[in-house]
């Protein structure tokens, strides 16, 4: 197979979730001299860009999504130490939790599938998240991004704690923060002071790509 | 065992020699924006055809949620209880995650509502079941608690024995006032998901008898062909036990596949709803052939 073919197979078969041969595909690349990059940026994420893209035309559906996200999770297991020793920036740091009171997590675990599917690096810290927890683990991580999830009317308010307890650390400016889950509404989103909403998992990967690209843009001028 | 919810005229016996109860979900905001909007502006008017296309296709209890966010749910609720009542005699179900709507829904109730829900929770269970004592309602229950939804069916079986323990011991309930939700799940994210609502559905029916009722069009969600999923899903929950469901009671293939099912497992004696039915149908186009 030539590194063209290779690129083009890994492609294909991501597509189509079938993570053994995207996890051996990969290793082929890697021995046949295709770089660690190359394998991500010219076949992995362009792939999952096109399942995001499939299933926002209704073409694919959420269990093609889910499986086409861990074919690529496990080709990413592999390369993400050879990336990270050659300092390749990652597309962006992605924390997510699903609110205090809340214990939903089918839409959130959607979203991370995605979200690592595009190549970012993803930290879920799981359901019945607190404030101080998210607190924590932003100074920890640095993400460029925090993502609330709820499910019910009832814990959306914790939208507005979170971000309070953000504010109060001192930290809320140096954070974007999205919001969703099946509730939320862009006007709720904008009335608790979040920078975002998506309705899914494909409209959170474009959204959180653009804000980082804006934000990225703000910081080199 | 037999839960009963009426409303001022109408009685309908929930129970698993009793045809399957279908209880209409449409009346709910969740990803209805239009509806939301209208809501928001306090324009209920959505719902007389939500209430109308429903019952045409043989709902038997509506599940009523004004779950918009930034609005005054309990007022909403309440409003939306009486409107509902206004225009037909169907007992309601009283869905909602705040418990001043709760509240609001069932002060303005006539007749014995179903209250949707609570779970596992201790404190969610002491806010909701004295309040379902005192107006004389039945309860859906949920067997989640604080820390997760149960992926297995054990845990939701000794969680479903806490909850029947703590509203029959605790708080004075009867034990056929409490119905369970199995808690049935999308199987397009997770191959495995729904053989566990069916596994739970067969113990809670062996063990507790207990009438049960699901959100039965979680189960297609985010899968094509939506409407035949649901419409197998449903009569194949019915032969393990289940006896209700929060379903879509607009699509007549789903309902009609209910029907049927009640019919093949003995509970539409001689087929006499099934033919009614039919006959319904036949006088239903005759009128409309020119």
């Amino acid at each position: 197979m030539t590194p063209e073919e290779l690129l083009q197979t890994l492609y294909d078969e991501t597509l189509q979730g079938n993570a053994p041969t995207v996890l051996a595909l990969t290793q082929q690349g890697l021995d046949i001299g295709l770089t660690p990059e190359s394998l991500l940026f010219d076949s992995l994420i362009p792939s999952l860009e096109e399942v995001g893209a499939r299933f926002e035309r209704g073409d694919f559906f959420v269990p093609e999504m889910l499986i086409a996200g861990r074919a690529m999770s496990g080709a990413l297991a592999l390369l993400r130490p050879l990336l990270a020793e050659t300092g390749v920036q990652s597309v962006g740091t992605f924390v997510m939790g699903t609110v205090k009171g809340d214990v939903h997590d089918i839409g959130k675990n959607l979203v991370n599938i995605m979200l690592e599917g595009a190549g970012f690096h993803v930290i879920d810290l799981g359901v019945q998240v607190p404030p101080e927890k998210f607190v924590e683990a932003i100074n920890e991580y640095k993400p460029d991004i925090v993502g609330f999830s709820a499910f019910l009317t009832t814990t959306m308010p914790m939208f507005k704690a979170n971000i309070n307890a953000l504010e109060k650390a001192g930290i809320r400016d140096s954070v974007v923060v999205m919001v969703g889950g099946a509730p939320v509404t862009q006007e709720y989103a904008d009335a608790v002071g979040a920078d975002a909403y998506a309705a899914d998992a494909s409209a959170t990967v474009k959204k959180a790509k653009d804000l980082i690209a804006k934000k990225r843009a703000a910081v080199s001028v | 065992m037999h839960t009963r919810l009426s409303s001022a005229s109408k009685e309908v016996t929930i129970g698993d020699d009793q045809p399957f109860c279908i209880i209409g979900e449409r009346i709910n905001p969740t990803g209805r924006r239009l509806f939301q909007e209208q809501l928001r502006a306090g324009d209920l008017s959505a719902i007389e055809r939500d209430v109308a296309a429903q019952v045409a296709q043989g709902a038997m209890v509506l599940d009523i949620n004004m779950g918009v966010p930034l609005t005054d749910e309990p007022a909403l609720l309440r409003r939306a209880v009486k409107l509902v009542q206004s225009i037909t005699d169907l007992p309601i179900c009283i869905d909602s995650s705040v418990v001043e709507a709760l509240e609001a829904g069932l002060s303005v109730y006539e007749g014995r509502a179903l209250v949707n829900s609570i779970t596992a929770e201790d404190d969610r269970m002491a806010e909701i079941l004295p309040m379902v004592k005192h107006y004389n309602a039945a309860v859906i229950a949920l067997p989640n608690d604080h820390d997760e939804i149960p992926m297995e069916a054990d845990k939701r079986l000794v969680l479903t024995k806490k909850i029947l323990d703590t509203a029959v011991d605790k708080y004075g309930l009867a034990v056929e006032d409490i119905i369970i939700d199995p808690l049935a799940m999308p199987i397009g994210a997770d191959p495995n998901i729904v053989n566990v609502a069916y596994e739970t559905i067969h113990r809670i029916h062996d063990e507790y008898g207990a009438n049960m009722t699901v959100g039965a069009s979680n189960v297609s969600f985010g899968m094509p062909g939506r409407q035949t999923i649901n419409a197998t899903f449903l009569p194949m929950a019915m032969t393990v036990g289940l006896t209700s469901a929060i379903m879509d009671a607009r699509t007549p293939q789903i309902v009609e596949a209910v029907k049927a099912a009640d019919l093949l497992l003995g509970h539409d004696e001689w087929g006499m709803a099934w033919i009614a039915a039919h006959r319904a149908r036949q006088v239903a186009e005759k009128a409309s052939t020119p």
